[in-house]
């Protein structure tokens, strides 16, 4: 457990990093402006150069990528927890197949991107009340029949993927691809995926301890005292929706749900308290600079977001990994 | 503290396991629950801990239902110790301990230094001090089920359910383990019952046992009532002696060798 004053400034350190990711978002990119500038322009100076540029354009998709990054580790923590696996992601139990699903079809009768997200968000519900009933089946639901039928509806919905994907026109194929890669060019209002984070953490935050004793089993959870039941619908229903807003708002986004909450927990510990927040703002920070990079990298074409997750992440990871075990060697 | 037990019936699946259970635990009182493996040790427990549906029969503490009480209200006065430990992700000693604080906190309040020290006093008690910011991950089997009990010392509840307490614990532990809940059963009036192995320990340490037979019968009484070389061959489907040793009797299982012994030295 770590010390009051250990978590505090861990929080702080993550919302100055949260803050910084959003600058250089703001900052960074094909037309590049400078921070006196950008600063200017946050504060309602419309005169410099950038302003245009910074507040109609990289506003909203720099805030609408944190809000998506922190939903995915926010989900994917919670996943860990409900699922006591430390492999689970917000993907794991089918609710992306299932937006994915709606949005390619959304993609290949034409549909614009209003359409797209709210095809994707429908298809998030579906696929998440589908595993929530067959896997409620007639009794209470087990750990490994959630996860089964999760994982079959997951595989079920990608190979309707393929399938859309075998049978579209090639001129869809390029949108299609990228949605399915994770691409956040295309939000313009921020606000959903950032209000439901917030609210969401609100909701999930004053159960963290008792999640702290489900990760410890069920029955254990139940003797000292978690209406188990009850937590672990709650759980569920929190990480279907928040893997459905992130999937609506920038596509299915992979690694940032598994990676992240591994990330802060190698450096906080497994305290739901501490954890579910520290993965939000970190998973919002990590999202918000690979979609920077992902813009720049070969600006002025444009990366999909998820690429670059995976390609800042793992040497991260591994690099955290390492250090941790050559610690906990010294300590012993 | 007060339990009743008013004609339980304990099933699982199509099984049933025992009939009619009835009997009454006092504060300050231990009871030995005995039986062949499979005979439903584990679910009379855990169905004594809340944590199963009653089929048929109540349970009372203090003469209200446990099935009336909130999960919550329910920690705080029995604590239940499973047979296995088992941890998906790492978590300190120290951390693991403090789990039996959570039904005495509120749900803002996070643990005080009062908490730990009262975990780390448990810790002490069961001689995990000098670990207490190892990953559990690194205890071995014996390490990890003491300190699953120093959890439930922190969790201080009035009636003390304990499956196999002493499974993984080498000889001096399970002595120290024993005698540790006998002290704390006779300073805080607190009840104990716990699925034993060894008639011989269940004997010693306990006024009381209870025994669960293949075919769903029981025999509850004083333990020196109870466990005596008839009922515990009956238990065990496998004759065993007992050897006396001034006021004490030693039952130990019939092997081939056994003829050797005179018969005088056997009692009953």
């Amino acid at each position: 457990m770590p010390s009051p004053r250990r978590v505090l400034l861990i929080m702080f350190g993550l919302l100055a990093a949260s803050v910084a990711s959003i600058l250089i978002a703001l900052a960074v990119g094909s037309f590049s402006v400078p921070p006196g500038d950008v600063l200017a322009a946050l504060t309602g100076d419309t005169t410099s150069m950038g302003a245009e540029v910074v507040m109609k354009l990289r506003l909203p998709r720099a805030l609408g990528t944190f809000g998506c990054g922190g939903l995915l580790a926010l989900a994917g923590a919670l996943m860990q927890v409900l699922l006591r696996n430390p492999l689970a992601d917000p993907h794991v139990l089918g609710v992306s197949g299932g937006a994915a699903v709606a949005a390619l079809l959304a993609l290949l009768l034409g549909a614009g991107v209003a359409g797209v997200n709210v095809g994707a968000f429908c298809g998030a519900l579906l696929a998440m009340l589908l595993v929530f009933g067959l896997a409620h089946g007639d009794g209470g639901w087990t750990r490994a029949r959630l996860l089964l039928t999760g994982v079959i509806i997951a595989s079920g919905c990608t190979a309707v993927v393929s399938l859309i994907l075998s049978i579209a026109p090639e001129q869809a194929l390029r949108g299609m691809l990228f949605w399915l890669m994770g691409d956040a060019a295309h939000i313009t209002n921020p606000w959903p995926s950032l209000l439901l984070l917030a609210g969401g953490l609100l909701v999930v935050w004053p159960f963290a301890r008792e999640l702290n004793l489900l990760a410890r089993g069920d029955q254990l959870a139940q003797a000292l005292g978690v209406n188990v039941q009850f937590l672990r619908g709650l759980v569920y229903c929190a990480g279907a929706l928040f893997t459905a807003g992130a999937v609506t708002t920038a596509g299915s986004v992979g690694f940032v749900g598994l990676v992240v909450p591994h990330l802060v927990r190698l450096t906080t510990g497994n305290d739901q308290r501490v954890l579910l927040p520290a993965a939000a703002l970190a998973g919002g920070c990590l999202l918000t600079l690979a979609d920077t990079l992902a813009r720049t990298l070969v600006a002025p074409h444009q990366l999909p977001v998820g690429v670059l997750t995976a390609l800042i992440g793992v040497p991260l990871f591994l690099y955290l990994l390492t250090r941790k075990t050559a610690a906990t060697k010294d300590v012993r | 503290m007060k339990l009743a037990i008013r004609g339980l019936d304990v099933d699982i699946g199509e099984r049933s396991l025992c009939r009619g259970l009835s009997l009454d635990l006092h504060g300050g009182e231990s009871l030995a629950i005995l039986g062949r493996n499979g005979a439903g040790k584990s679910t009379l427990l855990s169905t004594l801990a809340g944590l199963r549906p009653i089929q048929h029969g109540a349970i009372e503490i203090d003469a209200v239902s446990i099935a009336a009480l909130s999960a919550r209200t329910l920690a705080r006065l029995r604590g239940y110790c499973p047979q296995q430990q088992q941890d998906a992700f790492s978590a300190s000693v120290l951390e693991t301990a403090l789990v039996g604080r959570h039904p005495h906190l509120g749900r803002w309040r996070w643990e005080s230094g009062q908490d730990v020290a009262l975990a780390q006093a448990a810790l002490e008690q069961l001689g995990l001090d000098e670990m207490t910011a190892r990953d559990v991950h690194t205890l071995s089997g014996g390490e990890r089920q003491r300190l699953a009990l120093a959890a439930l010392l922190v969790q201080d509840p009035q009636l003390y359910l304990l499956d196999e307490p002493l499974a993984h614990l080498d000889l001096n532990h399970a002595i120290a383990v024993l005698e540790l809940f006998a002290a704390r059963v006779a300073a805080t009036q607190a009840s104990v019952i716990a699925v034993l192995h060894d008639p011989n320990l269940a004997r010693r340490y306990f006024q009381r046992a209870l025994l669960l037979f293949e075919d769903g019968s029981w025999l509850e009484g004083a333990a020196a009532d109870v466990l005596t070389q008839e009922n515990l061959s009956r238990l065990y489907a496998h004759p065993l002696h007992c050897l006396q040793d001034g006021a004490t009797r030693w039952f130990v299982p019939h092997t081939a060798d056994h003829n050797n012994i005179h018969p005088q030295q056997t009692g009953e």
